[in-house]
């Protein structure tokens, strides 16, 4: 093979060829021939190297250069200073300014903040800052113009649904309660969020708290409370301490205590601490924690509207169920129900987390379809990678494929898809994510999380957790598959709690999207994700492998072995699979099969 | 603080703590935000906090406010820093480590240009 010392790399996708890259490539070819350059410089067509508007572009190896935006005329001088006289041509290289603010933009375009409105503006730990931005008027107009009934009936009409996740509309629920007979009842704020990868109550508890205080103050009128608790884990030292702070001042202004704004309408607020049991999350093992038992649920009915903290009738709504309250009083139903679909109204948050080039916190309206919160809101997947999958709902949700990309948020569709809204939780996965080791995880947070009070929770978890397992070790066999399935049903159908009725929906929805990875791990035993430790083998490809030395140096137990330049080996018996050496690599010469 | 016994005084608690916003900015203000939920801490708001505080101090630097929020949301960009000079648009900073929160301060805050490296426009 002929020997080149640099070799020039010209892209001629169809952008860069309509923008002139052959006229480019010849005008190469012919200077090089013309500066004599030719035997030591070979000039190769390639696909896409840069972004759109970088074409025409050339790649210059073995220094890695990429030169964009080339014109014809550049031609000549960058052959010269380049491969004449070694210098590298920074004008061209300096691809035309993208303005900074297009790769730090905040994703905000398709995002509705009502919720999260204050959150990042004021200042959480001062009640002025709050007020300001209209805070507390709601509860203001609350108690100096509505009866309790007027504010359920606003509540209905607006549509407003559980955040937490199951969307029972909220003031159908708290006209229960109301409608409870009982001198006294209880109000709860459930912040015990536990999903993994999950953080929109923690959010709006951190920077906004007065609004989740005042929704609770409304609701408590509404329903007739003295009392009311909020549930926030240990795990949580921030929100707890902005709470604390947000329900002193609140305290100190007399908007909690006795005679709220001078009305004959008392309330006051305590919070309660967590130490972040998942189950903890289901209401009526909340309950049983407040009262200082073991966070166990119970068998619903009697619903807590009737029977709950204390064997008194108690409300229980989600953080960002009560931070929608006031704005909904202030601003009317028909403004609230204006946003949204059908079914569901308002707004969402969503903790956006995984594979996507912007994590974090978003609030949109319902209707948005998934491919807008990935590509808009997300901004596309991390390091150009492929889209696999969305998990939605956490540990009780499921995760969706490609083909459901397009479906409109709201808690039906989700449900239909297979998949739950959940509270917010959003994971999203990209190609290099293993199915079946997902489902694995998820089970092995509900096995570790199931309180164990009834058996198909408590044992049928294990046991698909043993399954999931197997096939992941590369030891699972046909029948798996239909006892994943029945073991699945069974358990949604004869558990307890919601912990239970939900645990197998990570494996259900991934059999169903994804059934042909589990295939391909049982009958193939291989792994199409190169995920699973025990079905992936490292070998080093002889043709690429330089013998630089640098996997063998590294390599934690000293598999490799093979002299300097000379092709090295992988011995595969006593390999762990830790992928040190392909990361370390500089040639590419680390094979994973 | 006293309490509030009645939807009025709420409302003129309102008014004043609007006129008490309006008139800082009025005169020319210097606002510095830190996010300092549990995302933005963790990404370092702390060393940032820390970082701006000493600059403040070291330069004695006048009529600059600093406090906190939570944080915006944006966290992939944590720590994030809000500046806010007199009645001019708030302007968004992200991912401001202690070395860019003094950068900020000195292109931004003394000179008053926007460091556009780690501007975030909305």
């Amino acid at each position: 093979m002929k020997y080149y010392r640099s070799h020039i790399l010209v892209s001629v996708d169809p952008v860069c060829v309509e923008k002139g890259a052959y006229e480019i490539l010849d005008r190469l070819q012919d200077e090089l021939v013309g500066q004599g350059l030719i035997d030591e410089i070979q000039v190769l067509e390639t696909s896409r190297i840069g972004e759109n508007e970088d074409a025409p572009d050339i790649m210059v190896y073995p220094e890695g250069i990429h030169y964009v935006n080339l014109t014809l005329n550049d031609i000549p001088y960058l052959v010269t200073e380049h491969f004449l006289k070694g210098r590298v041509v920074p004008k061209f290289t300096a691809r035309a300014e993208k303005p900074v603010e297009a790769e730090l933009r905040a994703p905000t375009a398709k995002e509705v903040r009502n919720v999260l409105r204050n959150c990042g503006v004021i200042n959480p730990e001062n009640i002025e800052d709050y007020i300001a931005e209209n805070g507390y008027l709601a509860l203001g107009k609350v108690l100096s113009e509505m009866s309790p009934d007027d504010v359920i009936q606003e509540i209905l009409n607006s549509g407003l649904r559980g955040r937490g996740g199951a969307g029972f509309p909220t003031g159908k629920k708290w006209g229960f309660a109301r409608a409870s007979k009982n001198d006294v009842k209880f109000l709860i704020c459930n912040a015990d969020e536990g999903d993994p990868g999950a953080f929109m109550n923690r959010h709006v508890l951190e920077s906004d708290p007065h609004s989740v205080i005042e929704g609770m103050i409304i609701a408590a009128y509404a329903i007739g409370c003295k009392q009311g608790y909020i549930y926030c884990r240990a795990e949580y030292p921030i929100a707890i301490k902005t709470l604390n702070i947000a329900i002193g001042q609140a305290r100190n202004m007399g908007l909690l205590g006795n005679n709220i704004l001078g009305s004959d309408f008392s309330f006051d607020l305590e919070v309660r601490m967590g130490a972040g049991a998942f189950v903890c999350g289901e209401e009526t093992a909340l309950m049983a924690s407040i009262e200082g038992y073991r966070g166990e649920p119970r068998p619903r009915p009697p619903f807590p509207a009737n029977s709950g903290l204390w064997g008194k009738p108690t409300n229980i709504n989600n953080v960002e169920t009560y931070a929608n309250v006031p704005q909904i009083i202030l601003n009317g139903a028909a403004w609230f129900s204006s946003v949204g679909t059908e079914n569901c109204k308002g707004t969402k948050t969503f903790a956006l987390a995984g594979d996507v080039n912007n994590t974090g916190l978003i609030e949109v309206p319902f209707g948005i379809t998934l491919r807008e919160i990935v590509y808009d809101v997300g901004q596309g997947i991390k390091n150009g990678k492929k889209f696999k999958a969305i998990q939605t709902g956490g540990p009780a949700g499921g995760c969706l494929s490609e083909a459901s990309l397009d479906l409109a948020v709201d808690y039906e569709t989700l449900t239909k898809a297979g998949s739950i809204m959940g509270s917010g939780g959003m994971i999203v996965m990209d190609e290099e994510t293993c199915m079946v080791d997902i489902a694995r995880f998820f089970m092995e947070f509900t096995q570790d999380e199931s309180c164990g009070k009834c058996t198909p929770c408590r044992v049928g978890t294990k046991q698909l957790l043993d399954i999931l397992k197997r096939i992941c070790d590369g030891k699972g066999i046909p029948q798996d598959l239909d006892m994943l399935e029945l073991l699945s049903v069974e358990i949604k159908e004869t558990s307890l709690c919601g912990l239970g009725q939900g645990a197998p929906n990570p494996v259900l929805t991934n059999l169903r999207n994804f059934r042909q990875e589990f295939e391909t791990h049982i009958y193939d035993k291989k792994c199409p994700a190169k995920v699973c430790k025990a079905l992936i083998r490292y070998t080093i490809l002889p043709d690429i492998c330089t013998g630089c030395t640098v996997c063998a140096r590294n390599c934690p137990v000293l598999c490799i072995s093979g002299e300097r330049r000379q092709p090295h080996v992988i011995d595969s018996d006593l390999c762990i699979r830790c992928g040190i050496c392909a990361q370390v690599c500089n040639f590419n010469a680390i094979e994973v099969s | 603080m006293s309490t509030v016994k009645s939807l009025d005084e709420l409302k003129k608690l309102r008014e004043a703590a609007l006129e008490k916003r309006q008139v800082q900015r009025a005169s020319g203000e210097k606002k510095v935000i830190v996010g300092m939920g549990t995302s933005g801490i963790a990404a370092g708001a702390r060393q940032t906090m820390k970082a701006i505080l000493d600059y403040v101090e070291k330069h004695n630097l006048t009529g600059v406010v600093v406090t906190q929020t939570g944080g915006l949301g944006l966290d992939a960009k944590e720590p994030t820093v809000q500046v806010e000079i007199g009645e001019a648009p708030k302007v968004t900073y992200g991912n401001v480590t202690p070395e860019a929160a003094v950068r900020i301060m000195e292109e931004h805050i003394v000179n008053g240009k926007i460091v556009e490296e780690f501007h975030i426009s909305a």
